[in-house]
């Protein structure tokens, strides 16, 4: 019975949409083997899980910084000023069934989301993935990544807690410190000086669930579209898989349920973990104030490294002739980015100046097979990991009584001598295991030629 | 028992699929045949069924949420581990259950040289009939990119542009007294030594405490401690000092007062903001002695009136805030 009800289906889709060449290609379209290609595809399934749960929330949120007072259920917060936005998730996550659960697992996805991207740009990185012919690929991720970002600040300030409202009064300042046009421009963006007009809070909400989201879709559709048209790329595991010839498990039957189940199996643990292990537990912050603010407070783990830019710049705004041309949170907040993503959207095209390679890469390099590349990469990954252990330093001093104060000096020596040491040590590692391998090989041919030799007497 | 059963299905299916065979003989599958695995069937239809008691435990906890305890937890817990089974499930049946192929074919040409030329010429071509291309092209240019830009014109109503004047206003004129977050009024003598106080100017509620102007720290210091510049002698009352709160480098409010308790650590009171840990120096006006902030914290004159209450003498001796450009160009503004 199964056989005619398939083939009726593959029919009338067939009759009716014309697409069973396109879908007969595609089933079979083939996905090289590898742990590591997994990394953006749980990228993708945070999204499907942050999407669905987001809208659930949507459904609760008040989008409002009007003044009222809380009557709910939590003692401790009893009468007390808020936003109606703390008051609704407060309310959400106090007293609606299951409402805690959705928004954990939302800001958990949110979390891992970026993680997967970062691990994913890692693996691209290091293996030489976004060279020609997949340079748009690469940005097209790139620009996600920088979109994720955003949208996950933007997701994370609309709670307006106390974290949510020093994180958002931070923003705010950098903002402002952009040269000649900062003022107007955070005029512009909140509606007036901070803490902004009545349609700040509509603003975020509508670019946080809607602007950023379509997006991220769209790039996202645009990114997969340019893989599937170029195929994917593959390490050289067997000796059939060359520059020409891709080998690997074709979507159907064998990739799809692996795929499927990747995907619930990321659900499923987002949920764990929503359920499970506590994030951001907005009713202990309490609202947030321009007044008041907490120590302790650090930002959801990817903001890192931008707190920790912060925090070592010493104590200077540029002043020419009484004009602020630079105030201070410009190089920790603007220009650490701006280093940052500038050398990654760059560095397809500074590789290939710099080794003249014109060629068509569809196959991978090892780590090792790229020593520059891998020392390069490994500074830079050096450089931006110790900010980010820059930005955690109070909690060194608070944990292990290392005082702040030499901790934020060692950094701000430690972020320019440890990278080019670390990158140094890599690329030379990389030139070892080079060598060793041509030893090995040229053994592996000089034992092959004895035992004919032996076999020839 | 098992090879019994084995024997008798591997029987049944030669019988059913022998006829369906039949009119598609073997070598023209797609899909190579490969042999049953009857232990991994069993196992995907039992993580099925696991996955669907931890659904079914899902919406009972969530109707019966008010009587149990930990909801959060449970929920989380059984939907996580729905999702978990059937996840489990999938992948024994790619692994173990559809025939498993590793294929090869050629990746894609690196280009498509005739359609590049075709493309090419029919864009050329369609161009012929202009005589003035050039002119088309600036028309062109022009109408999209004013069309464009009056497009983008009704943007510029989102906020107000080169207003700098909200960022050098302040609620505060001589005479106002300063009051606690209740609106009590603060007596000199309630500010006590190696303790801080929020303040704000009387009168102000809700959405205008907000405001970065309003709110203040209250502190007491020693005369001996004391050390203000010239140009800000008589801002205290008495060593009652009342600094702006927001902090001068990224706008949190400052929180936190280190008042030496150990001498050899903490050698000098210091108003500290734990955003990002720029430290004040209050005896000395404010001035920055470690982190990133770039200017001094703005410190409001204060004066002790005839019933001892804190009164506001004037007005920041300096724009309220993070900076911007025009932060040193003009003093608070009355």
């Amino acid at each position: 019975m199964t056989a005619p009800l398939t083939r009726r289906s593959v029919r009338w889709l067939d009759q009716r949409t014309a697409s069973a060449p396109l879908l007969r290609k595609a089933l079979r379209y083939l996905f090289p083997d590898h742990w590591s290609f997994l990394l953006g595809e749980v990228a993708l399934y945070a999204f499907v899980v942050l999407v669905a749960t987001g809208i659930y929330l949507t459904f609760f949120f008040v989008d409002s910084t009007k003044e009222v007072v809380y009557n709910g259920p939590y003692a401790p917060l009893h009468g007390q000023e808020m936003s109606e936005a703390y008051r609704s998730v407060v309310h959400l996550s106090l007293s609606v069934r299951a409402g805690l659960l959705i928004r954990q697992t939302h800001h958990w996805a949110a979390n891992v989301f970026i993680a997967a991207i970062v691990l994913h740009l890692l693996r691209i990185f290091f293996t030489g993935a976004y060279r020609k012919p997949r340079e748009l690929t690469y940005w097209l991720g790139l620009t996600m990544l920088t979109l994720a970002l955003l949208e996950a600040y933007l997701g994370y300030s609309l709670v307006d807690d106390l974290m949510s409202g020093m994180g958002l009064v931070i923003g705010y300042s950098v903002g402002l410190s952009i040269p000649f046009v900062g003022e107007n421009l955070m005029n512009w963006l909140f509606g007036g000086m901070f803490p902004g007009s009545a349609a700040l809070w509509p603003r975020m909400y509508i670019a946080h669930v809607l602007i950023f989201p379509i997006l991220i879709g769209l790039l996202l559709g645009a990114h997969l579209l340019l893989v599937a048209m170029r195929h994917h790329t593959q390490f050289r595991q067997r000796k059939a898989q060359t520059e020409h010839t891709i080998v690997g498990v074709p979507a159907w039957p064998g990739q799809a349920p692996r795929s499927l189940g990747l995907m619930v199996g990321t659900a499923g643990f987002l949920f764990l973990l929503g359920g499970l292990v506590q994030i951001n537990p907005i009713w202990l912050w309490g609202p947030y104030h321009t007044y008041s603010s907490t120590n302790g407070a650090q930002p959801d783990w990817y903001l890192g490294w931008l707190i920790g830019g912060l925090r070592l710049v010493p104590g200077f705004d540029l002043v020419i002739g009484g004009y602020t041309l630079v105030p201070n949170p410009f190089w920790g907040g603007i220009a650490l980015p701006l280093l940052v993503f500038g050398f990654l959207y760059l560095w397809p095209w500074l590789e290939r100046r710099f080794t003249g390679d014109q060629a068509f890469h569809n196959l991978l390099d090892r780590p090792r097979d790229a020593p520059v590349r891998t020392g390069i990469g490994v500074g830079m990954v050096t450089f931006v990991v110790l900010i980010f252990f820059a930005g955690a330093s109070d909690r060194v001093y608070v944990t292990f009584g290392l005082g702040y104060i030499p901790q934020i000096w060692f950094y701000r020596v430690a972020i320019w001598v440890l990278p080019a040491l670390f990158g140094f040590v890599s690329w030379w590692a990389c030139k070892e295991l080079q060598a060793g391998e041509t030893v090995l090989a040229e053994r592996h041919e000089a034992e092959a030629e004895a035992r004919l030799a032996r076999m020839e007497r | 028992m098992s090879r019994a059963r084995n024997a008798l299905l591997s029987a049944l299916v030669l019988v059913v699929t022998r006829r369906r065979r039949r009119p598609k003989p073997e070598e023209t599958r797609i899909v190579p045949e490969q042999p049953r695995n009857l232990a991994a069937e069993l196992g995907v239809l039992m993580l099925l069924g696991l996955s669907s008691l931890g659904a079914i435990g899902f919406i009972l906890v969530y109707a019966f949420a008010d009587s149990l305890p930990a909801e959060t937890q449970l929920l989380g817990a059984l939907i996580g581990l729905a999702f978990l089974f059937l996840a489990a499930a999938l992948v024994v049946v790619g692994l173990k259950l559809v025939p498993t192929e590793e294929l090869a074919e050629e990746y894609p040409p690196h280009e498509h040289p005739h359609e590049q030329q075709v493309i090419a010429e029919l864009v050329e071509e369609s161009g012929t009939r202009f005589t003035r291309s050039r002119f088309f092209k600036l028309g062109l240019l022009g109408a999209g990119g004013t069309l464009g830009l009056a497009l983008l014109a009704p943007a510029v109503s989102f906020g107000p542009l080169f207003r700098v004047g909200d960022f050098l206003a302040t609620p505060w004129r001589r005479g106002k007294r300063l009051v606690d977050e209740h609106g009590r009024p603060y007596k000199a003598s309630d500010v006590e030594e190696n303790n801080f106080y929020l303040a704000f100017p009387e009168g102000l509620k809700g959405e205008g405490k907000e405001q970065m102007a309003a709110s203040l720290v209250l502190i007491r210091l020693r005369p001996d401690q004391l050390d203000l510049p010239s140009d800000l002698e008589g801002y205290d009352a008495h060593g009652v000092l009342a600094y702006s709160r927001i902090c001068t480098h990224a706008g949190c409010a400052i929180t936190l007062y280190r008042a030496p308790l150990f001498q050899p650590d903490e050698p000098k009171p210091a108003l500290v903001c734990p955003c990002h840990y720029s430290t004040f120096d209050p005896a000395t006006g404010g001035t920055v002695t470690f982190g990133p902030a770039g200017r001094s914290l703005p410190l409001l004159p204060v004066f002790e009136d005839s019933n001892g209450y804190l009164r506001a003498k004037g007005n920041f001796n300096g724009p309220v805030g993070p900076s911007w450009w025009g932060v040193r160009l003009w003093g608070a503004q009355p």
